[in-house]
C-alpha cells in the first residue's frame, strides 16, 4: 500500500494535551497510542459528538458509559474513520487519521467489535482469523494459484498462528466450523480474535458483553485482562454491564448527549453526582 | 447423433456459464446486475477480429489480447462508471450500467460498423477422434477451458487472500473495511476476474460463431443473465450449473426442430424460476436485517 509507506515517513504529529496520566511509570516517555482532540460530528444541525478529547496510554483499559443514544458508537465510528469528524483530530500512535480510509486506519493499529454481531457469517472461523491477518500477509496471486511451495509455505505459518490467535480464547477446536453456526458468545469472542488478527495497537470494544449473562460476563473480563497482559495492547470499550466497567476499566469517561460529563477512575465515576444525573435524572432540592 | 447434441449443449452452457460467472461475482459483491457485461463480451471478440483479420497476427496472440482487452474493459468501466456511484442508490448505478451497454454497442458500431465481421479460425483442427467418434475440436476445447476457468475461479475464491477478501466484502463490506481490507482494490479485481471469464467466453464464442457484431452482446449478455439467475444469482456453483442448463434448453429445442422457439423457451425457464424459486437453485435467502 503506498499511503502505508507515505504514512511511515511522515514523522508522528505531536499535539501537547493534558493527559491524565494515571499510571506514569507505565507510559512514562511514550506518546499516547490513541488520541483524540476537541473531536465532533455534527449529522445536519444535530450535534451528536461535541468536544470529545482521550488519551490513552499504551496499554490501558478504559471505558466509556453512558445512557442510550449518548453517542458512544458514534464515537467509535469517528475513531475509525467511518464517520469523518466535523471538528477535531484523531492521532494513533502520533499519527493523524485525517484523509485516510477506513482500511487505512485500521492498519495505523486500531481495530473494532460490532454492538450486533458483524462477523463473516458464511466463513469458517479460520478463515474469519485469516481475513484480519490479511495486513501482514505478503501473498501472491500467482503463487496461490498454481499453489507453488511458497504458497504452502506461508499457508502453513497463517494457519499455525490462526491457531495459536485461536488458543487465546481456547477456540482452536471451532477452527474448521462456520462462523455463522457458532454458539452466541462463541461468536462474540471470535470478533475480538478477528479484530486482533489485524494487529492492533488499540483495540475498540462495542458493547462487548451485550447478551452474555454473570458467568460469561465474568469470563470476558478475565479476557479483556488476558489479552491486555499478553498482547500488550490498548482496550477501549462501550459497555451497559456496570460490573464489567467497574471491574475491568482503569479509567471511565461518561457521555452524555455527545459530551463528556465525568472522566476518572471506576470509584470517583461511581460516586460523581453529575453521573448519577445523567442516568437517573435530577434530584429535586426541597 | 445424440452424443453430438450433448457435445453441442456442454459447448453453449460452457460458454453461458463463463459470462453467467461475470453476472454472479459483480453481484455478489456490489449486489449490481452488470448489464455492460454482455457487451464485454462484443469487444473481445472485435479484439481478435482485429488481431488476426486486420493485422494477420497469430491466433495466440488474438487470444491472449482479446482476454487482456475485456479484463482492462471490465475495470475501466467499473473505474469511471460505476466507482463514483459505490454510495449512490441502487438504480443509479443499474441505470449507469444499462448506459454503459448502450455506449458499447453505439460505440462498436461507429468504429467498426453495423455489419458483421468474420472472425477468422483460430485453429486448423476441426474435428478429433476419440474412440471411433469424430468429435468437433472447437467444442471439447471449449468445455476442456471451461472446466480448467471454473476450477481456477473456485481455487482463486477459496484459497487466496484476495478471494477472501472477496468474499469478506460481499458478506459485509463495511466490517470488512475495519478489518483492513482494501474494499476498492477488492471490487476492481472482482471486474478484473469476471471480465477475464467474459474474454475467455468471447473467444470460445468466436470460435463457435466465428463473427463479431456490436450488438451480439446482447442476446448472450441476456441470456447469460438467465443462467445465473436460474443458479441464484451471487453462488458460483449455480452460475455454472445455470448456464448448462439453458446451453442444453436451447440444444434440446433446436433438437426437436423448433429452434425459432428457443429464446422463448429459456426466457419462459426465467419466469418459471421467479415464480417458483425466486433465489434460484443454489441462491441463499436473503436474510432481511431487522
Amino acid at each position: 500500500m503506498p499511503s502505508e509507506k507515505s504514512a511511515k515517513k511522515r514523522r508522528p504529529v505531536l499535539v501537547q494535551v493534558e493527559t491524565p496520566n494515571l499510571i506514569p511509570e507505565r507510559d512514562l516517555g511514550t506518546i499516547p497510542v490513541l488520541q483524540a482532540e476537541h473531536l465532533g460530528i455534527d449529522f445536519g444541525g444535530l450535534t451528536a459528538v461535541d468536544d470529545f478529547n482521550i488519551a490513552m496510554g499504551r496499554t490501558e483499559i478504559s471505558g466509556l458509559i453512558g445512557p442510550n443514544g449518548a453517542g458512544k458508537t458514534t464515537i467509535f465510528n469517528l475513531l475509525t474513520n467511518v464517520y469523518r469528524p466535523t471538528r477535531g483530530t484523531v492521532l494513533i500512535d502520533g499519527y493523524d487519521t485525517a484523509g485516510k480510509s477506513v482500511a487505512e486506519v485500521n492498519r495505523m493499529g486500531i481495530a473494532r467489535t460490532f454492538q450486533n454481531i458483524r462477523l463473516f457469517s458464511k466463513m469458517t472461523v479460520e478463515e474469519n482469523v485469516l481475513v484480519g491477518f490479511g495486513n501482514t500477509m505478503k501473498t501472491h496471486l500467482i503463487t496461490d494459484m498454481l499453489r507453488l511451495p511458497g504458497h504452502w509455505k506461508q499457508e502453513a505459518e497463517f494457519h499455525d498462528r490462526a491457531l495459536e490467535l485461536l488458543d487465546i480464547f481456547d477456540m482452536r477446536r471451532f477452527a474448521d466450523t462456520q462462523a455463522g453456526n457458532l454458539p452466541y458468545g462463541a461468536q462474540r469472542r471470535l470478533e475480538i480474535l478477528r479484530a486482533l488478527a489485524t494487529g492492533p495497537k488499540v483495540l475498540l470494544l462495542d458493547e462487548p458483553a451485550a447478551g452474555m449473562n454473570p458467568a460469561e460476563t465474568e469470563e470476558l473480563m478475565e479476557n479483556i485482562q488476558k489479552i491486555r497482559d499478553e498482547l500488550q495492547i490498548a482496550i477501549l470499550l462501550i459497555e451497559h454491564d456496570m460490573s464489567l466497567v467497574m471491574g475491568v476499566c482503569e479509567v471511565v469517561g461518561v457521555l452524555d448527549y455527545g459530551k463528556i460529563i465525568a472522566k476518572g477512575t471506576p470509584e470517583q465515576i461511581q460516586n460523581d453526582p453529575r453521573v448519577i444525573e445523567a442516568y437517573l435524572g435530577k434530584q429535586e432540592v426541597k | 447423433m445424440f452424443f453430438t447434441q450433448v457435445l453441442n449443449g456442454l459447448q453453449l452452457g460452457s460458454i453461458y456459464a463463463l459470462v453467467a460467472l461475470g453476472y454472479t461475482m459483480v453481484y455478489g459483491i456490489i449486489l449490481l446486475l452488470n448489464f455492460a457485461h454482455g457487451d464485454i463480451i462484443m469487444v473481445g471478440a472485435y479484439v481478435s477480429w482485429l488481431v488476426m483479420a486486420q493485422l494477420g497476427l497469430h491466433p495466440v496472440l488474438a487470444i491472449i489480447l482479446s482476454v487482456a482487452a475485456c479484463t482492462l474493459m471490465g475495470v475501466l468501466i467499473d473505474k469511471v462508471a460505476y466507482a463514483p456511484l459505490r454510495n449512490a442508490p441502487r438504480l443509479s448505478i443499474l441505470i449507469t450500467a444499462i448506459g454503459v451497454s448502450y455506449f458499447l454497442e453505439n460505440g462498436a458500431q461507429l468504429v467498426f460498423g453495423a455489419d458483421a465481421k468474420v472472425v477468422p479460425a483460430y485453429t486448423d483442427i476441426q474435428t478429433i477422434q476419440l474412440g471411433g467418434l469424430a468429435l468437433s475440436f472447437p467444442s471439447v476445447l471449449t468445455v476442456l477451458v471451461t472446466i480448467v476457468a471454473t476450477v481456477a475461479l473456485t481455487i482463486v475464491v477459496q484459497k487466496t487472500k484476495l478471494g477472501k477478501a472477496m468474499r469478506a466484502v460481499s458478506e459485509d463490506m463495511g466490517a470488512a473495511r475495519l478489518m483492513g481490507i482494501n474494499v476498492n482494490t477488492t471490487i476492481s479485481f472482482t471486474f478484473a476476474v469476471g471480465s477475464a471469464l467474459a474474454g475467455i467466453g468471447a473467444v470460445l464464442y468466436a470460435m463457435a460463431y466465428t463473427q463479431a457484431n456490436p450488438t451480439m452482446g446482447m442476446m448472450l449478455g441476456t441470456k447469460a443473465f438467465v443462467a445465473a439467475v436460474l443458479g441464484g444469482i451471487g453462488s458460483i456453483p449455480g452460475a455454472v450449473v445455470g448456464g448448462l442448463l439453458v446451453g442444453f434448453a436451447e440444444v434440446i429445442v433446436t433438437a426437436l426442430n423448433l429452434s425459432v422457439w428457443k429464446d422463448a423457451v429459456v426466457f419462459l425457464l426465467l419466469i418459471i424460476v421467479l415464480v417458483v424459486r425466486p433465489t434460484g437453485i443454489f441462491g441463499r435467502t436473503m436474510n432481511e436485517k431487522v
